[in-house]
């Protein structure tokens, strides 16, 4: 049963259409996020949600009530803005009351309520503190307590964590998915970060100049991407072209002349073919002994793998490995790569 | 950054040295006890400060120049706050020449206005009335209030007022707890800027005050061309004086130097 | 929104000035007043008459100058000032913009005590034994007064200017083996023009419209516009010629601000952006 469905919507600006055409139905409690390089229109599904941009057709529809045109103080909802704009004004507990100062809440209830909030984002130590003097991550656990305290029936998260640290950063998406988990908010996030979006999602959205392009839960579109530019966008890709052998079950790439096997069924033989191969299921082998043989002409470290740039006939390819035990090859170094079928994806 | 040369610094100092001597000179003289303006040589007296107090007509234009300020700087915040906020904000068909308008009084000279507004009042007999002169004061000072007002705005997170309204909200309640309290030291500087503007004011004020409603520059300009005497220094040294104060006020509340030169 | 504010300048501005307008073609006679009747005398006097020009005259070269002086003074001082460590800076900038807060009358009477036959500078002249010298009543201590009063307002904008620039962009110049002079005048003195430029603008017009200096300092014969203006209106009554006096002078004012923009700040914007 949907909780929140968008059923169709656009958003154009003249003849430019910045959403095109997007349904999605989120259930409740679910975790979904909206993926997509800049531009590609998450934002202004997200601020048409919360009401503060007019939906040009469409329908936006909330546990059965239709709130497509309503007033956006009326919508109830939870908002995470990426600035955070906390109002600097007012103390960290006043920032939090605020949404039930709204709602006429009586002062005694408030004060709990508040309280237990505060207790959820671990600010007990800063509730009278302003804005001005907490660090980054701090102010982005005021603007979450601010908007879960009100109790909404969905949390709206406009890029959450793309002003903080790298390490700050890793912690936070743990925080914000054990607080969401908790609580068992429904929530929608927009991000840019595949990263982010995978790690702590139920679903993904990914979403390209307004269109949606596939919705999946972070393995399946991870695993099985539908376009090129998923496959490049989310992770990292080697993408070969081909077409289909005579077999149906073989591709014959080119360049490099080469028939690989393949799991998928039902392909037309002839047909052009897109293939997808992750950088991760590749391992080396001796020399001759591997699907084809490669010269590294680069190699970079990134602390808990290796990444290698190689030169092979089929192309530039990359191989991830684990930084493990056996020794890491050298630029120059001479080797043969291979790789299982199923690990060969026919993009459709 | 390079350090200055003492060529440079004695160049400042100079400077500097020019643009306090006449406010340095005009309180040192307030304090002398002779008849003549010299420099007090002998002793400090208070002689002149108490000549001004008694001087009634002095005393009653220092009050009419005070309601003035007071009325004008605050009907000036009043509609200008409004004003800045919506040029600001939205963007609509002639907002460029309504901002253009609304600061014009920057650059039509002050003597144009007083003689457009003179004839103006005599054909509708505003002559001597003292809400008129404020009308007249506020056109002068709008610009003042709307610049800060405008600054404070355009430097406005705005997601801090979808944020409040995201969380219940009205329209009202928003600018009232919100974008007030976020753009009152701008407000503020305007109106205290817009105040001490309407307090020195005299090249239209000379044309459009009457007995009733003279303002004390105009008071202290008319006295200054028929005699010269201390009571001039005297009242010039209290105007300095009073005039440092609004300025401690002003760089308290927001930095004078901002509200001067216009944000760093 | 901005209804009320619209409102009041409608009536408060634009009206005034569109009866000035009127009333300076009115027919003015020295026994009777101001008679209905248009007539473009009062616009043909001020044109012709060999006194107006001569006050016209004199207000245009006393502003120009004030602006030449202004320039010479205030862009070093802002140049200066940008280049000294708080706290000093913010104190020098204080003491050279504060007196914009002081009444102008103030200031011209304390230019009238230090510039007259008994003041400061002629008794530090007589100490090192030049006689007194005629300051006060000449163009002389109107143009000191004058640059008094606008030096904040030429080192305002161009401070503003100083304030936009990139300072490593001038070091940048310097690690290129330019001098610091050649860098001052061929990095930092192109990107301030315009605040240079805004400057003499603001200048010169305040400085041509100019009322209580000239009238303190300038003494009974020394007339500029502003003071021409205030006679015709107070001692002659004749309101006619002075509002013609008073939009000539506006006019003035306007095409020399348009002209301006036209010329120069087209060409500075497409440059710096």
């Amino acid at each position: 049963m949907s909780f929140l469905t968008l059923t169709h919507l656009s958003k154009c600006y003249g003849s430019q259409r910045v959403v095109d055409d997007l349904t999605l139905s989120v259930a409740k409690g679910e975790f979904v996020s909206l993926l997509g390089p800049s531009g590609c229109g998450k934002t202004t599904t997200l601020q048409m949600i919360a009401g503060f941009t007019e939906v040009s057709s469409g329908q936006i529809t909330l546990d059965g009530r239709d709130i497509t045109h309503t007033a956006p103080n009326t919508r109830g909802l939870g908002i995470v803005f990426q600035s955070y704009a906390l109002f600097p004004h007012m103390t960290v507990s006043e920032n939090i009351a605020f949404g039930l100062e709204m709602r006429r809440m009586p002062r005694a209830e408030r004060h709990e309520r508040v309280k237990a909030t505060i207790a959820l984002v671990h600010l007990e130590a800063h509730a009278d503190s302003y804005p001005r003097q907490l660090s980054g991550g701090q102010r982005q656990r005021v603007a979450l307590a601010r908007a879960l305290v009100i109790e909404p029936p969905v949390l709206l998260l406009d890029e959450p964590l793309s002003n903080l640290d790298a390490k700050l950063r890793e912690e936070m998406q743990f925080e914000l998915r054990h607080i969401q988990r908790k609580v068992g908010t429904t929530t929608l996030m927009v991000t840019h970060d595949q990263t982010e979006a995978m790690s702590i999602s139920d679903r993904v959205v990914v979403m390209q100049a307004g269109r949606v392009t596939q919705i999946d839960a972070p393995f399946t579109l991870y695993e099985q991407p539908q376009t090129r530019f998923i496959s490049d966008f989310v992770g990292k890709a080697n993408v070969l072209t081909g077409h289909v052998a005579a077999s149906g079950v073989h591709v014959n790439i080119s360049p490099g002349d080469l028939s690989l096997a393949v799991d998928s069924i039902g392909l037309t033989p002839g047909a052009p073919a897109l293939l997808s191969l992750r950088p991760e299921r590749i391992w080396f082998t001796a020399q001759a002994q591997g699907l084809l043989d490669g010269q590294v002409i680069a190699r970079f470290f990134l602390g808990s793998q290796w990444l290698y740039r190689l030169e092979t006939v089929a192309g530039e390819l990359m191989v991830l490995c684990p930084n493990s035990d056996a020794p890491a090859l050298e630029e120059g170094s001479l080797t043969g790569l291979s790789w299982s079928s199923a690990a060969l994806r026919v993009l459709p | 950054m390079f350090k200055n040369s003492p060529l440079a610094l004695a160049f400042n100092a100079l400077v500097i040295v020019f643009m306090l001597a006449p406010l340095v000179i005009v309180c040192l003289v307030a304090f002398t006890p002779e008849n003549t303006l010299t420099l007090p040589t002998t002793h400090l007296s208070l002689r002149w400060f108490k000549a001004v107090f008694a001087h009634s007509d002095l005393v009653q234009s220092f009050w009419n120049s005070l309601w003035l300020a007071l009325a004008s700087a605050t009907l000036a915040t009043l509609i200008a706050v409004p004003a800045g906020l919506a040029i600001t904000r939205y963007t609509f068909a002639g907002r460029e020449t309504l901002n253009a308008l609304f600061l014009s009084p920057l650059i039509i000279p002050h003597l144009v206005l007083g003689v457009a507004l003179l004839r103006m009042f005599s054909l509708i007999g505003a002559t001597g009335s003292f809400v008129w002169l404020a009308l007249a004061h506020v056109v002068i000072v709008t610009p003042y209030v709307l610049r800060l007002v405008v600054a404070a705005a355009a430097g406005f997170d705005q997601s801090c007022e979808q944020a409040a309204l995201s969380l219940g909200a009205s329209n009202f309640t928003v600018f009232r707890r919100v974008t007030l309290p976020m753009i009152l030291p701008g407000v503020t500087g305007g109106w205290l800027l817009a105040f001490i503007n309407s307090f020195d004011e005299v090249t239209m004020s000379i044309f459009v005050t009457a007995p009733s409603t003279v303002t004390l520059p105009v008071r202290m300009y008319m006295y200054a061309t028929e005699s010269i005497d201390p009571l001039m220094a005297a009242a010039s040294a209290l105007m300095v004086a009073f005039t440092a104060a609004v300025m401690l006020v002003l760089d308290r509340l927001y930095g004078l130097d901002k509200i001067l030169v216009g944000g760093k | 929104m901005s209804a009320p504010a619209l409102l009041l300048f409608a009536c408060m501005l634009l009206v005034p000035l569109g009866l000035t307008t009127v009333l300076s073609f009115h027919v003015f006679d020295h026994a009777t007043g101001v008679k209905d009747g248009y007539t473009t005398a009062h616009y043909l006097a001020v044109v012709t008459d060999e006194y107006y020009h001569g006050i016209f005259w004199r207000t245009f070269w006393i502003s120009g100058l004030t602006t030449l002086l202004c320039l010479a003074i205030g862009a070093p001082e802002a140049y200066i000032l940008s280049r000294m460590s708080n706290p000093w800076r913010s104190i020098c900038l204080l003491v050279v913009l504060a007196p914009l807060l002081v009444s102008v009358v103030v200031r011209a009477f304390g230019w009238s005590m230090l510039l007259g036959p008994q003041g400061v500078i002629n008794h530090a002249l007589q100490a090192i034994g030049l006689g007194p010298v005629r300051i006060l009543y000449t163009e002389t201590a109107v143009i000191i007064a004058l640059v008094h009063v606008m030096l904040p307002f030429m080192v305002i904008p161009i401070w503003t200017s100083l304030q936009k620039l990139d300072p490593w962009v001038e070091n940048a110049a310097l690690s290129l083996n330019a001098s610091p002079f050649t860098a001052l005048r061929r990095i930092v003195l192109p990107q301030v023009v315009p605040g240079l430029l805004s400057g003499s603008l603001l200048v010169f017009g305040l400085s041509a419209s100019a009322f209580a200096i000239p009238g303190l300092l300038g003494g009974r014969r020394l007339k500029m516009v502003a003071t021409v203006v205030y006679d015709e209106y107070l001692h002659e009554l004749n309101w006619p010629l002075g509002g013609a006096i008073a939009l000539v002078l506006l006019l003035a004012n306007l095409i020399v601000m348009l002209s301006y923009n036209r010329l120069f700040e087209r060409r500075y914007k497409n440059a710096m952006g």
